[in-house]
């Protein structure tokens, strides 16, 4: 319990710190490195295309085989255009998103940090006079905030792809009459609805990654305990803020 | 070997300064009111054995960890009072070189060394390579910005090391454990290298190190740390005379076993409490 609140507060310093970098930096002539934005960018956003678009695509076709059996006892299996819009929407692409780069990204910030910790890089950047939070957090925090509702865009084009295939096949639709109704049916409301969850979730990974990186203790094998921990408690933090969030949103 | 310049003249300025120090972690106190002074021009080699507390003193000189008493003055500045600032100007006038070398191994050795010039100078590109294939052919590196520290040999990564913390021509130089993890000929070298590095930059230089040989051969001044206190400081001329015992233990690689009272030691053994 201590811990936890003792987490929280450092995960709170350090999103104040890397906010303080953004800004303030360019002025104190320490801005923070927009090379080391990209470069992140590219590792949890560009090399994460592949697997996002597999996974959201195979949910997507997993809800419409589920949806039109389920609806099919009651005779109203065209409505699954309805389910599956709103369930990609607003709940699987950001949820699937979120779960592949904790463990894709997340993991491997704290790993890398980690390791940056145990081998003194950390207190060599300190000495040097780099302030390690602008240096090396800043961007990871930038990136994440971009790339996973990035992510999530995707995630919902295919999803809704792997799902409109499957329902155009099995119900005789054209897929553009699919996509035509699903665009009838979706509104702006529940595409942002699930583009803010997932700018909190991606904050969530940068934190969970950063502050159990940052605090490695006890050589390769403390590395390996922050990884695990930083994927364990990432997922979990998602998932139950998306139930927090879900339950407001949608009552 | 050449033989260590002439300890700096009585009068020189002095530019470490720490008195007093007090330094815990948590409740438990690791240096207790440790004093050092250290002229300009000097290499002063700090000893002690493993948890003499000298790898302690050595992080609360660098200002990554903060003393719980006392004062650290580094070029006249109280480093426990300055603020960020002032404390990131002081820190591009010190060079420090750690015991793993601490090299980012996401960059080049040539990427490494610039980095403390790309962060601090506004000079072209050029100008910095230039310095920066300078100092690696100091420290004995040529040829080697290319690499991956993953590709150079231990005492590679030391020197390496040496010339990121040197690049920047600061007037001091930290340099935690030289001779750790190196065979005796490359230790050697090391020591060579420290001395050069004085009489070529004039730095003032703190060497924090455990190794007896490396230690009379570079230093004008020793400073030995027994248990967080300071033990003995002066010349290696002095600690060679000195009668004290633990330090004579220290000369002679003497195990120091403190007597053991023989009904203490079978109550922790049977766990009775010392009163019982």
């Amino acid at each position: 319990m201590v811990r936890g609140l003792e987490e929280l507060g450092y995960a709170a310093s350090l999103l104040a710190e890397g906010c303080y970098w953004l800004v303030a930096g360019p002025r104190r002539r320490q801005p923070v490195q927009l090379r080391a934005v990209f470069r992140e960018a590219r590792d949890i956003g560009v090399n994460a295309i592949p697997i996002t678009a597999v996974l959201t695509f195979t949910v997507g076709m997993m809800l419409a085989i589920q949806g039109i059996e389920t609806l099919r006892t009651f005779g109203a299996e065209a409505q699954v255009v309805l389910g599956i819009a709103l369930s990609i929407t607003r709940e699987f692409a950001c949820l699937i998103v979120a779960i592949v780069v904790a463990g894709r990204s997340g993991s491997a910030v704290a790993a890398r940090i980690g390791t940056m910790v145990e081998n003194q890089e950390i207190d060599a950047l300190r000495v040097i006079g780099i302030n390690p939070v602008r240096h090396l957090a800043a961007p990871v925090i930038i990136a994440m905030l971009v790339m996973v509702p990035a992510l999530t865009v995707l995630g919902d084009i295919t999803g809704l792809l792997g799902g409109g295939i499957y329902a155009a096949m099995e119900m005789d639709l054209g897929l553009g009459v699919y996509a035509e109704r699903s665009l009838d049916v979706l509104q702006a409301r529940d595409i942002l609805q699930g583009l803010f969850k997932s700018v909190v979730f991606g904050l969530i990974i940068a934190l969970v990654g950063l502050i159990n990186g940052f605090q490695v203790r006890g050589g390769a094998e403390g590395v390996g305990r922050a990884t695990t921990r930083s994927v364990v408690m990432a997922i979990s933090l998602i998932l139950v803020t998306d139930l927090i969030f879900t339950w407001f949103m949608n009552r | 070997m050449s033989a260590p310049a002439p300890v700096p003249h009585e009068a020189a300025e002095i530019v470490i300064e720490v008195s007093d120090l007090c330094v815990s972690y948590g409740r438990h106190e690791v240096l207790h009111d440790v004093h050092l002074q250290v002229r300009r021009g000097e290499i002063m080699v700090v000893m002690g054995g493993s948890g003499s507390g000298k790898s302690t003193l050595l992080r609360a000189l660098l200002g990554l960890q903060s003393p719980s008493r006392g004062c650290i003055r580094l070029l006249g500045q109280d480093i426990t009072r300055l603020g960020e600032h002032a404390m990131h100007e002081l820190r591009t006038r010190m060079g420090v070189a750690f015991q793993g070398g601490a090299l980012f191994n996401s960059m080049t050795v040539g990427d490494n060394i610039l980095l403390p010039l790309r962060e601090h100078t506004r000079l072209d590109e050029n100008t910095m390579r230039i310095m920066m294939r300078m100092k690696l052919a100091l420290v004995g590196l040529s040829g080697c910005e290319d690499l991956m520290p993953a590709q150079l040999s231990g005492g590679m990564i030391k020197r390496a090391a040496l010339a990121r913390a040197i690049v920047m021509d600061p007037p001091l130089l930290f340099f935690d454990e030289p001779s750790a993890g190196l065979d005796p000929v490359a230790s050697a070298q090391l020591d060579r290298l420290i001395l050069k590095l004085r009489r070529a930059l004039n730095m003032t230089i703190v060497v924090v190190t455990h190794e007896l040989e490396s230690a009379f051969a570079i230093a004008d001044r020793i400073t030995v740390l027994d248990r967080g206190r300071v033990l003995f400081t002066g010349t290696p001329d002095a600690l060679r005379r000195s009668e004290d015992r633990r330090i004579q233990d220290l000369l002679q690689r003497r195990a120091d076993i403190a007597p053991v009272d023989p009904e203490v030691y079978l109550d922790k053994l049977t766990g009775a409490p010392p009163d019982a």
